[in-house]
């Protein structure tokens, strides 16, 4: 059928990869997409110490890391409030409006003002400085799904706390928050992803070997050693096979939360 | 008799005391939501709105990003929009782009047609489908890189067995470089669309489709009268959104061809890193940037303006 092409489509590049990681340079000459006829591991350990995989992964959890808690309590603080909060009745829609001009403003409008700012606040190759500009990128659209999920639970619980005497900060932390642990979910992922994969501001503020990500790292790499495929390959899988995996295990919630973030936004 | 205790508590309740504490209950009621949105309404207005604002003067002057600018009102401008073939160039590939965005729509549709009707199958192949999705943009680069090397990839099997023609370097041909470019960011995000009007598809109320059935149509009839229609707020918007991303693309074009060959792949998001950081013209990158987003602004109105005007958007 079809689909069948279309699966081919979707998977036979990235099965080319995986066999491409397990074999020799003679092999690659030889046999360059087809299946491995001798599987060679060598490639991989080889890629990781060339790679410095040990640092660049270590970054880029470290990133992901305070990405996504700066989002998920930040995002998740502006959610509570456009969601449940008394603002004045006006100020929900704008703010709404605000974050959709935000989320399609090009990227390119406000990086260079902003890589000067970064430079003299000595947030250049500054794990912290890529943190702080992935949490503001990444949370309108967090917002969205945040606030369309909180403003559905059910005052009641809210209301009950308040009257028990908690003031709104233990409200948002006791009750809303465990309350919304899918949507807190889905966002975790969905950022996650992001925040793994982005190339364009990482490249721009992250310019010493030491602060590389996976991404840019594997950059700069597949540039030096892009002949050997077999490097390479096994590089890459590396770099995949971690986004893969999670995507996999949690991929009703992935594809649930970017399409309700896609219509709603 | 009171206890001492008492006498106070009843002084304190009695006394004017109690009103200002009722004030202060009341105003903070009105702040705490802004003291929520504070943290992330001061971080966008520092990493985004602050910045932004700044392109927008910055544009006007001759910067090159390092000491101080020089103001020149629309020179920049002027240079840009009339005199500067690169721009335009850019420009002409972006909208191009965009005219190559009709082959996702077309998949994405086809696709998502073909999985609507399915329950537990459905899921499983979607999940395969999108992950090409979750690569980043170099590993995704990197893999059709070699794919479509000429020597060794998957023209020169094709040309082994007897198919001619598609062992050519398609990323280093002036002629093919945009599109080839556009083949391989396609294959990355296409399923983000499928997926989008396939779950606009499933929502579509099964009476219309059996009404349809009744009726007698086949199969492609179905889909124009009663698919389509359905989705068509999904589809519109879907189609303004890749109107505004595909004028911001930038990563693909940077890691495959970064332009080339000869400015034949050159896009405004590259066209603004160059001038930025390479040409060292801050102040006309900036003028990038802004031009960039006016044409946004443009599509955003187009957009709302036919909505208001009643078309079923």
């Amino acid at each position: 059928m079809i689909l069948s092409l279309f699966v081919i489509f979707a998977l036979g590049p990235i099965i080319v990869l995986i066999f491409n990681s397990v074999k020799g340079s003679a092999e690659l000459g030889r046999n360059p997409l087809g299946p491995p006829r001798e599987v060679i591991i060598e490639n991989y350990p080889d890629a990781w110490e060339t790679g410095n995989f040990s640092t660049t992964v270590r970054n880029s959890l470290i990133i992901v890391t305070g990405t996504v808690s700066g989002v998920l309590l930040f995002g998740g603080m502006a959610a509570y409030s456009l969601a449940k909060l008394k603002l004045p009745r006006i100020v929900p829609n704008i703010l709404i409006i605000y974050l959709l001009v935000i989320s399609s403003l090009p990227v390119q409008l406000f990086l260079v003002p902003l890589f000067v700012l970064w430079r003299t606040l000595h947030l250049i190759d500054n794990l912290l400085g890529v943190i702080i500009i992935y949490i503001a990128l990444y949370s309108p659209f967090s917002i969205f799904l945040m606030r369309a999920y909180i403003i559905q639970i059910p005052g009641d619980f809210e209301d009950a706390a308040r009257i028990e005497g908690a003031n709104e900060w233990q409200v948002f932390t006791k009750i809303v928050v465990p309350l919304s642990w899918p949507v807190f979910l889905s966002v975790g992922l969905i950022v996650s992803m992001f925040a793994w994969n982005e190339f364009l501001i990482a490249t721009v503020f992250l310019t010493k070997r030491e602060v590389f990500t996976v991404v840019t790292s594997y950059f700069a790499f597949s540039k030096r050693f892009g002949v050997d495929w077999g490097l390479t390959s096994a590089a890459a899988v590396m770099m995949i096979i971690p986004i893969i995996s999670v995507f996999l295990i949690f991929q009703r919630r992935f594809i649930q939360g970017l399409y309700q973030g896609g219509i709603k936004g | 008799m009171w206890k001492k205790g008492e006498i106070i508590l009843a002084f304190y309740i009695n006394s004017k005391k109690i009103r200002p504490e009722f004030k202060r209950m009341v105003l903070r009621k009105k702040i705490i939501p802004w003291l929520f949105l504070l943290p992330i309404l001061l971080l966008h207005l520092f990493v985004t709105i602050g910045p932004s604002i700044s392109s927008i003067y910055y544009s006007l002057t001759d910067w090159s990003g390092l000491g101080t600018a020089k103001f020149i009102g629309i020179g920049n401008f002027q240079q840009l929009w009339f005199n500067d073939k690169s721009f335009i160039s850019a420009f002409s590939h972006n909208s191009i782009w965009l005219f190559y965005c009709i082959i996702t729509f077309v998949m994405a549709l086809l696709v998502a047609s073909l999985l609507a009707p399915l329950k537990k199958g459905g899921i499983a192949i979607r999940t395969v489908l999108f992950i090409p999705f979750v690569l980043s943009s170099v590993v995704t680069a990197s893999i059709w890189r070699n794919l479509l090397n000429p020597d060794r990839g998957i023209g020169a099997q094709l040309a082994k067995i007897g198919i001619y023609g598609l062992d050519k370097a398609f990323l280093g041909i002036t002629k093919t470089s945009l599109f080839t470019v556009f083949f391989i960011d396609n294959w990355h995000w296409w399923v983000f669309i499928m997926v989008l009007l396939l779950t606009a598809m499933q929502n579509i109320p099964k009476e219309l489709y059996e009404a349809a059935r009744v009726d007698g149509v086949n199969r492609w009839q179905e889909f124009r009268y009663v698919t389509l229609p359905g989705i068509r707020p999904t589809l519109f918007f879907l189609i303004l959104m890749t109107g505004i991303w595909t004028f911001q693309t930038f990563d693909y074009i940077w890691i495959l061809t970064y332009g080339g060959p000869a400015g034949s792949s050159e896009v405004l998001g590259t066209l603004v890193l160059k001038n930025a950081f390479i040409r060292l013209e801050a102040g006309y990158a900036a003028a990038i940037g802004l031009t960039m987003s006016l044409f946004s602004g443009i599509l955003v109105s187009i957009f709302v303006y036919l909505k208001k005007k009643g078309l079923e958007i």
